[in-house]
């Protein structure tokens, strides 16, 4: 199935999106290459977000195509695009948990519906390992509600991760989150991809947090992305855009 | 200006018409998350308990009362039991219980798929290669298909009981005359139709509540109004079903 470790996780080309006339993405093109991490810079509202729902058949693209894995997302049957969905985790934005279900179950609700099997002793070793990485095992009992925004985003990257996928796509993975816990996340991403050969797209605001996941950067500007070379080789680019990017996070911020 | 409005008009029809076929293909593939449909019918039944007992008592009562004058004027009140039964069975009990049913279960179904949507969670069952229409519209379009005939029934015992308890202190009427007159009127005609519209019904609420819920746009105002539409569609659905089912009856009668 998977082809050889070889060729790309994710390959995007000329993928356009438009809300009747608003333009989003005009065409994209981009590359993810296995156990690789690739960070998507980007202001509020140019379209981080409807990228990569595209890219795991949420929205679906206008124009241009779209690998994930090999496989092309935008002609596959459900049948087959389920088979692929369980090879990539997802984590959302807004956290998105079930909030009728406890953070345990949230966790482990991937797992008990894609593989009903999995002995009750395999499922509770998983969630607690989940849940461990990201610093919340003793949330297990609570409810969503009963968590803080960051916490409930650090149990959505949980959920993302249980099913073990081949290709994480994070949807701003430390906004509203401490320095603290940031760091710890980002440590995660860079150990996830460590120990799974994950290959990652990691949608950020944060440059310290894009230094330091990212093998490469890209900067997703008017519905096209520039750079997806190294950090400092995105900087260097002689772009209005990319350089006010880079001097509100480095001059208008507090260091410390 | 005309095509464009029936062009939408046909598209909904089709949504809708999609929307029920898909519960139809899902009631013939595994799995069937018992385990969630079993909820959904503890959910359902609890629910509108309460409130299907106290409205069945009193229209038990109330009907009892305000017919007693009118077959006093005959002469003809010891045919109380056998009016009241035939009116319970054949109309009351399935619509009453229904009416309940769309306000307490459909806004319920409504507002949890709806704010399931804007908050994104079923993209997130889509995503973790989980059905959302099977594990959310499948499983509580059968809980109220299932629930509803069986708490018209309960409704039914309720509103006799409450008739029985009129009657026997005006009348002096044993209970076993009292099911007596009032079962032997009644035929399994009026038994199975009333059940049938109940299943009618029941699954009505389910499926329109779901797809107004499930298809929700706009955050916190997009699910109040998808809660309310529940309610008003699924009671306008159901008058209408029952003024059709009521012909068709009327017709299988006249065989
Ligand atoms: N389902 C939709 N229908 C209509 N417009 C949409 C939809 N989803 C997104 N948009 C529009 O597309 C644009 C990009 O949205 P998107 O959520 O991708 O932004 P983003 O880059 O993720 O921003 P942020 O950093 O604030 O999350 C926005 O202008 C938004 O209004
Ligand atoms: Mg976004």
């Amino acid at each position: 199935m998977g082809g050889p470790s070889g060729d790309p996780a994710i390959v995007l080309r000329g993928v356009t999106k438009s809300f009747g006339s608003l333009h989003v993405l005009r065409g994209v093109d981009l590359d993810v290459h296995r156990s690789e991490n690739v960070v998507v810079l980007g202001k509020s509202g140019t379209g981080k977000s409807v990228l990569t729902k595209t890219i795991v058949g949420l929205l679906k693209p206008d124009e241009g195509t779209i690998h994930v894995l090999g496989q092309d997302v935008t002609t596959l049957r459900p049948r087959e695009m389920d088979a692929l969905r369980v090879r990539i985790g997802y984590s959302f934005q807004h956290s998105a948990l079930y909030d009728s279900m406890t953070i345990a179950e949230n966790v482990a609700f991937p797992l008990i519906m894609n593989e009903p099997k999995t002995p009750r002793g395999e499922v509770a070793d998983r969630v607690d390992a989940a849940l461990e990485s990201v610093g919340l095992l003793n949330a297990k009992p609570q409810m969503p509600a009963e968590l803080s925004g960051g916490q409930q985003k650090r149990v959505g990257i949980a959920r993302a991760l249980i099913l073990e996928p081949e290709v994480m796509l994070y949807d701003e993975p430390t906004a509203g989150l401490d320095p603290l816990t940031c760091g710890e996340i980002n440590d995660l991403i860079v150990q996830v991809r460590e120990s799974h050969q994950t290959s990652a797209i990691v949608i950020t605001h944060d440059l310290a947090s894009a230094k330091h996941v990212g093998d490469r950067v890209a900067m997703l500007i008017e519905g096209q992305m520039i750079g997806g070379g190294t950090f400092d080789e995105l900087f260097a680019l002689d772009h209005p855009q990319v350089r006010s990017f880079y001097a509100y996070n480095f001059t208008d911020q507090d260091p410390t | 200006m005309i095509a464009p409005g029936v062009d939408r008009f046909a598209v909904a029809v089709y949504d809708r018409a999609l929307f029920v076929a898909r519960f139809f293909l899902e009631l013939v593939r595994p799995p069937w998350h018992v385990r969630a449909v079993i909820d959904q019918c503890i959910e359902v039944g609890i629910r509108s308990l309460p409130l299907v007992s106290l409205t069945g008592f009193v229209i038990g009562i109330v009907f009892t009362k305000q017919s007693r004058p009118s077959l006093e004027a005959f002469g003809a009140s010891s045919w109380l039991p056998s009016l009241i039964t035939i009116a319970i069975v054949r109309a009351l009990a399935p619509l009453v219980t229904a009416l309940i049913c769309s306000g307490r279960v459909g806004s319920q179904i409504g507002a949890e798929l709806g704010s399931m949507r804007v908050t994104e969670q079923i993209d997130a069952m889509e995503v973790s290669a989980i059905n959302p229409f099977k594990y959310l519209v499948f499983t509580r379009t059968l809980a109220t298909t299932l629930m509803v005939p069986a708490l018209t029934m309960y409704c039914g015992l309720i509103a006799m009981a409450g008739s029985f308890l009129n009657i026997t202190t005006n009348e002096k009427t044993s209970l076993s005359a009292f099911l007596w007159d009032g079962f032997s009127t009644i035929s399994f005609l009026d038994v199975w139709s009333s059940l049938a519209k109940a299943i009618v019904f029941g699954f009505t609420i389910g499926i329109i509540s779901s797809f107004q819920g499930y298809h929700t746009k706009g955050g916190t105002q997009g699910v109040g109004r998808a809660a309310n539409q529940a309610v008003v569609l699924s009671m306008f659905a159901i008058f209408i079903e029952e003024a059709l089912i009521v012909q068709i009856i009327g017709a299988l009668r006249a065989m």
